[in-house]
């Protein structure tokens, strides 16, 4: 059963290889730690039809916290916010943007 | 007579839908009110056509016998009342019936409950009652084999919680990676390699093979991840044990979980770190 649900789902053997390259559907939400309590959540993977400088405007005037953007030479343009913003992320790329919640990955502890 | 008709068989009408049904009432005591005038009337046949088609719509035939005196006139209320009688009856009828259903379905529980107590009694009369032969098999093979009988708690199956002490300021030492690793049957690296990528952040292992983090974390943490690392690079789909092996498969350099339970393979995504933002005092990238 589960070999028919890949069959549709995904090819597993696409570009999964041990190559670091992210498979580009996919948009991750990742935590790090900084010094001390203070956390920095990064968005990476978001489609390139969204302008990032306006999401960014918004996404800090909601959670109220800074941001930035980084550019990466293999993974493109990522959203630097401040905090733990994971889950508030989430929320708003699902509502706000109608992205798919399949399509997001919640990485950290 | 007709009034003396008319007169009783509402009345036993009444009672009968007292008894069944209160909403019906209403109906009950408006139409003798409306028929007792019209049979008083010889010139009623006008009204009660017009009364009749208009309350009763199955009494289609009294346009025709209406013109005809008070004997087919009897005869239509007669008719009337066998009509209105029988769907009485038919509504206590299938009252009756969903009420004896009830009961029959209740009896015929009790009676299954009979069966069975029939057949404990039989297996007690030759001494070995079903439910002492069950807990028994159930010994046995709990004693001898624990995994057949559902029991997930054995030692196998147990991984122990994530043991970790504060290592300075800014690192946690997680003690017991090496025996969680083993427990889950795969390499100490691999699920290093996870934990670094998922909690973005490095460290090493020192010489009693415990593993330092940069960063500080409580145990609680640490369970989550491993949680997701045993959902994604150890269970089996299929029939959700553990015991299972992570292959590399090298024609076509992908990773497959091999169930040691079932059989059963599935494809696993190598582990990525992804994105990792610089923190701390350096600003100039890591070598
Ligand atoms: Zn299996």
């Amino acid at each position: 059963m589960s070999s028919i649900e890949n069959l549709k789902a995904f090819d597993p053997f696409a570009d999964t290889g041990d190559d670091d390259t992210q498979p580009t559907n996919y948009i991750h939400i990742r935590i790090q730690q900084r010094n001390g309590r203070k956390t920095l959540t990064t968005v990476q993977g978001l489609p390139d039809e969204y302008d990032l400088k306006r999401i960014l405007k918004v996404l800090k005037k909601d959670f109220a916290c800074n941001g930035n953007i980084v550019k990466d030479e293999e993974l493109g343009e990522v959203i630097q916010l401040q905090g733990d913003q994971r889950v508030k992320v989430m929320e708003f790329l699902t509502t706000k943007l109608q992205l798919q919640k399949k399509n997001i990955k919640i990485h950290g502890f | 007579m007709s009034v003396e008709e008319l007169g009783f068989d509402p009345s036993l009408k009444k009672k009968k839908k007292k008894s069944t049904k209160s909403f019906e009432d209403p109906s009950a005591t408006a139409s003798p009110s409306e028929t007792t005038p019209e049979v008083d009337d010889v010139l009623s046949g006008l009204k009660k056509k017009k009364k009749s088609t208009a309350s009763a719509p199955g009494a289609d035939a009294s346009g025709d016998a209406a013109d005809d005196v008070t004997d087919s006139f009897a005869e239509l209320k007669l008719k009337k009342k066998k009509k209105k009688v029988v769907t009485a009856d038919d509504f206590e009828k299938e009252l009756e019936k969903a009420g004896l259903d009830e009961v029959t379905t209740t009896s015929a529980t009790e009676d299954i409950n009979k069966d069975s107590e029939d057949a404990n009694s039989q297996q007690s009369q030759l001494g070995l009652p079903y439910s002492s032969l069950l807990s028994r098999f159930f010994q046995i093979l709990s004693a001898n084999n624990p995994e057949l009988a559902g029991d997930r708690s054995g030692s196998k199956f147990r991984i122990p919680p994530p043991v970790c002490q504060r290592e300075g300021n800014k690192k946690t030492a997680f003690a017991n990676v090496q025996e969680i690793s083993d427990k889950l049957q795969r390499s100490p690296e691999h699920v290093i390699q996870y934990l670094f990528a998922e909690l973005g952040t490095s460290g090493s292992v020192d010489g009693q093979k415990r593993l330092i983090i940069r960063g500080r974390f409580q145990p609680k943490q640490l369970e989550n991840v491993l949680r997701r690392y045993i959902i994604e690079y150890v269970t089996c789909k299929t029939c959700k044990s553990i015991n299972t092996q992570l292959k590399k498969e090298s024609a076509n350099r992908l990773f497959f979980l091999v169930c040691n339970s079932c059989g059963s393979t599935r494809s696993v995504s190598s582990i990525k770190t992804g994105f990792q933002a610089k923190v701390g005092r350096k600003k100039k990238p890591v070598a």
